[in-house]
């Protein structure tokens, strides 16, 4: 049994038969070949796989292709406006706020979210705020100061 | 051109990560890739009675079903150990076990299929039919007589025993002491949780017998060697092993992995590209886990505090296989350190690596010397509380004098550099110590559990010379190499053996280089983890990139530097001992003479040209460097934690970090503060949070990232770094390891400060709020 979808990604419209069991972020890596969204757990705890539907931050892994039909979704690939960096992708690589870079796209995808809902978060906010989204190499200390910065950026 | 090493370059790295174009393992798409997937073992410990894959290999779009006796048949040899102590007995580890399971999560069949999903789904079709066994999970009970076997053939589960130290310099040590500490401590087991769980693709390519292996590995040239020689047994001129973008390791990459061998397997097998990815969940049961100590400990102290003798018993879980580095671990690197930062004249200590029905045990990051920190940073601490003296006191009063360097310890390592007086004095004055206290104090008598911890640690970093490191167990040399290829151009490819999965290589490398050379960072790419680009290599782990890795670079840019030194020499007309290479622009001229430079260009362009080389110059410019340690580099540590437990709940509330480490001469100060920040938040997650618990069927309970706690974003408030620098004397760079101090010096600074704000001798980790409410009643 299969299903038509019909959605936008990054500003691009897609058509696609798919099982109704398929995992939106296996539609995204495996069919749409956008692998910059990445998979770092199977219980939605690691929040690497954080993509936007409709504008909300949503992990991936957690909802299925078909939910996703009519839907809008941004990943990472579609955070860097005509080539330049998002001011979250700057502020990241200027607060050092990535190692392994394996947790960044989902980071962003969780930031950019936070900061659209909270223009100017306090230190706690942000450490609320991606309370989602694992880190293994950073601690996270770069990482909060990397949202600040944005958050100045962005004001 | 300005110096760049020691400043905070910005990541060269960075673009490619922050836009998702990071090459990982998982990413590799290929023409006609099939997906493989593992069947495990649901039991400890049982007797594989029979497998029936019919029902899997009916499913449309299966392509395979394998097991064990396949790949034994199939030629594929077992996992060998990269160290061995002697007397050592290593079991014999299949890629898919024969005939016996023995951890949950040991691989019993591989399906092969069109999909991911297909491959997922036939792993519920096929039939294993298993007898179950006794099993045991607790390192020191498996040595106990009558403990089920997890290897019949090794008595007692026991696979080495090892000793260090003097005995009798212990045992008069604690006779003169006033009091003696008797502690048993256990130091959890982990689960290294780097965020990219391990994968693997290999294609084999029929025509010219060549295999091209893509995996998550810290060190791609010695898997090679392992898969030629023992397991997958193809040569090695005809194998490529690629360790792309790595998502994290914190060690547990390092190892050679049973999916290596089946996936390249089975993709010659089916001549289609295969590849496997590794779920979360498969992760806990797969992985090296890390630590998992049973320790008994005696530390003798005079009455001013003086430590006289420490006398170590260690019972070391190594799992239900010796991993690649297992006795590395609980022996040298563990034994070796527990001197710590102090002068203590009589150690010994006393481990058994025993073999249980659990996941097989190797480094986490520290790997050894945290369980080192944890145990001689918690007995000082109980010392102190018997003594009725401050902790801090007691660790001034027996830390090595910085004129006592360089220092051999009376167990193992000779300590390079370091001065332990300054480094604390230094984080006493930035945590400003005594204002603390006296808040504490205040605190108290309000009746609020704060509590402050300290901790000092020394780690053990990029260890050689190869020669000592095989005379006590290494299978490999502890050597890097570097090979720098100038274009006629002028331009530079870096090629090193070392490996960055986060540490930032394809900068600091460059960084290096470029200040050899006198060159631009820009104009050098730096390349890693290729064995088809890189000439030889060993790898990243034990924090050895920056001090071998990176003297390789040094060396192999001295030679370009001769090089072209002597082309500028003939070219000038000049002998050569009055041409002097300019590392500040990367020219080269006649002494007193730097108007009448050759370019750096210039020079290079001559090796392509090849017209006015001196007679007998072999025309290109390539140069290949190996460096050898000749010892080791001790950084060390000085932290201090400010905790607040919630009498109400038991949670702890970590109001202070303050962190001075002294890594050495530092390459990017940005770079090697990530990895310190880094580091400590991964132990004080060990402190706090991670446990991998074992139940009485040999059930991983913390089996998820739903049950295995990990350190969040909202666990610590903002760390206070500070910094001491005393240069490494036995590399150029004056470098020290970097990336597993924090991590060393942060659990027994978090413990400590709990157990200060409890105000009792010890509580095992993690310090859950129930486990500290508890305490409390």
């Amino acid at each position: 049994m299969t299903h038509t979808i019909s959605l936008t990604v990054n500003g691009k419209a897609h058509c696609s038969v798919v099982e109704p069991r398929l995992l939106l972020v296996h539609y995204l890596r495996d069919i749409l070949g956008l692998t910059g969204t990445n998979i770092g757990c199977d219980t939605s705890q690691c929040g690497s796989c954080t993509v936007h539907m409709d504008g909300e931050a949503v992990k991936a892994c957690t909802v299925l292709a078909v939910q996703a039909d009519g839907a809008s979704i941004k990943t990472i690939e579609g955070m860097a406006a005509n080539g330049s960096l998002h001011p979250l992708q700057e502020a990241f690589r200027e607060e050092h706020g990535l190692q392994c870079g394996y947790c960044t796209p989902g980071m962003i995808m969780a930031a950019d979210a936070l900061l659209r809902r909270n223009h100017k978060p306090s230190e706690a906010q942000i450490r609320q705020g991606l309370e989602g989204n694992m880190c293994r190499c950073t601690g996270y200390q770069n990482i909060v100061k990397a949202v600040q910065n944005a958050a100045l950026k962005m004001a | 051109m300005a110096k760049t090493v020691g400043t905070s370059v910005k990541r060269v790295e960075d673009p490619r990560f922050l836009r998702g174009q990071g090459t990982y393992t998982a990413n590799l798409q290929l023409p006609g890739m099939t997906h493989l997937a593992v069947k495990r073992s649901p039991h400890a410990h049982a007797i594989i009675k029979r497998i029936d894959a019919t029902r899997a290999l009916a499913l449309p779009g299966v392509l395979g079903v394998f097991t064990g006796k396949d790949l034994i048949e199939g030629g594929c040899g077992t996992l060998p150990v990269g160290w061995s102590v002697p007397n050592q007995k290593t079991p014999d580890r299949h890629a898919l076990t024969p005939d016996r399971v023995r951890h949950v999560g040991d691989g019993v069949a591989a399906v092969v299929a069109e999909s991911s999903y297909i491959a997922r789904d036939a792993l519920d079709l096929i039939e294993v039919e298993y007898e179950t066994l006794p099993l045991v999970t607790d390192a020191r009970k498996a040595a106990e007589p009558g403990a089920p076997l997890v290897h019949p053939a090794i008595a007692n589960n026991i696979s080495y025993e090892w000793e260090l130290g003097d005995k009798q310099a212990c045992a008069d040590g604690l006779a003169e002491a006033h009091i003696v500490v008797e502690q048993e401590l256990i130091n959890t087991r982990l689960v290294p949780n780097a965020i990219e769980p391990r994968a693997c693709v290999a294609q084999w390519n029929a025509p010219d017998d060549q295999m091209t292996i893509w995996t998550t590995s810290q060190n791609p040239h010695p898997i090679r060697v392992l898969l030629s020689a023992f397991t997958l047994k193809i040569p090695e001129h005809k194998l490529r092993v690629i360790a792309p973008d790595v998502g994290g390791g914190f060690g547990s990459k390092i190892f050679h992995y049973p999916e290596e061998v089946i996936v390249p397997w089975v993709s010659r097998k089916i001549n289609r590209p295969v590849k496997w990815v590794c779920t979360r969940s498969e992760a806990f049961i797969t992985d090296s886990h890390g630590r998992d100590h049973v320790t008994v400990a005696k530390m003798g102290f005079k009455r001013d505090g003086t430590i006289t003798g420490l006398q170590v018993t260690t019972w070391a879980n190594q799992g239900a296989y010796l991993s690649t580095f297992a006795s590395l671990i609980p022996t040298i690197l563990y034994l070796g350190c527990i001197s710590g930062m102090y002068k203590v004249k009589g150690i010994f200590g006393h481990v058994f690596g025993t073999l249980t029905n659990t996941v097989p045990v190797d480094a986490v990051r520290g790997a050894g010397r945290p369980e080192a920190a944890y145990l001689v940073e918690r007995m000082i601490d109980i010392g102190a509380r018997r003594l009725k003296k401050d902790p801090w006191e007691v660790r001034h009063k027996n830390f090595i004098p910085a004129s006592e360097f360089p220092y051999q310890t009376p167990v193992a390592f000779n300590y390079d550099s370091g001065d332990y007086h300054a480094i604390c004095d230094k984080v006493a004055t930035l945590a400003d110590l005594k204002g603390m206290r006296e808040r504490q104090s205040e605190a108290r008598k309000a009746g609020r559990l704060v509590g402050i911890g300290f901790s000092t640690a020394i780690e053990i970093s990029g260890y050689g010379p190869s020669k000592v490191v095989t005379s006590i167990g290494s299978a490999l040399g502890m050597w890097e190499s570097a090979a720098l290829r100038v274009y006629p151009t002028g331009k530079v490819t870096l090629f090193t053996g070392s490996h960055s999965h986060g540490q930032g290589h394809e900068t600091t490398f460059a960084q290096i280089a470029a200040d050899e050379l006198g060159i631009a960072v820009s104009d050098i790419e730096v390349v890693h983890g290729d064995t088809g680009r890189v000439q030889q290599g060993v790898g990243t782990f034990g924090s050895r990139s920056g001090t071998v890795g990176g003297t390789a670079v040094v060396k192999a840019a001295a030679k370009v530097r001769e090089k072209m030194r002597r082309i500028a020499a003939h070219q000038l007309e000049a002998a050569e001992e009055d041409v002097v290479f300019d590392q500040s622009n990367g020219t080269a001229y006649v002494k007193g003479s730097p108007d009448k430079a050759k370019t750096f260009f210039e020079m290079a362009f001559s090796t392509f040209t090849a017209n006015q080389l001196p007679a007998g110059m072999e025309p290109g410019l390539e140069e290949t460097a190996f460096f050898d340690p000749t010892g080791l580099t001790a950084p060390n540590s000085a932290h201090i934690a400010q905790v607040e437990v919630d009498p109400a709940t038991g949670e702890v509330e970590i109001q202070r970090y303050v962190a001075v480490d002294d890594v050495g001469n530092i390459i990017n100060p940005m770079i090697v503060e990530g990895q310190l920040l880094g580091g400590i938040v991964h132990g004080v997650g060990q402190a706090l949070l991670e446990c991998a618990r074992y139940d009485s069927n040999g059930q991983l309970l913390s089996g998820s990232m739903m049950d295995y706690a990990m350190p969040r974003s909202n666990l610590m408030p903002m760390i206070e770094m500070g910094r001491t620098v005393t240069p490494a004397p036995s590399n150029p760079l004056g470098v020290k390891g970097a990336g597993e101090m924090g991590t060393i010096a942060s659990t027994p600074a978090i413990c400590n400060a709990v157990m200060d704000a409890l105000q009792i001798d010890h509580l095992d980790m993690p310090l859950t709020p129930e486990r500290i409410w508890q305490a409390l009643q």
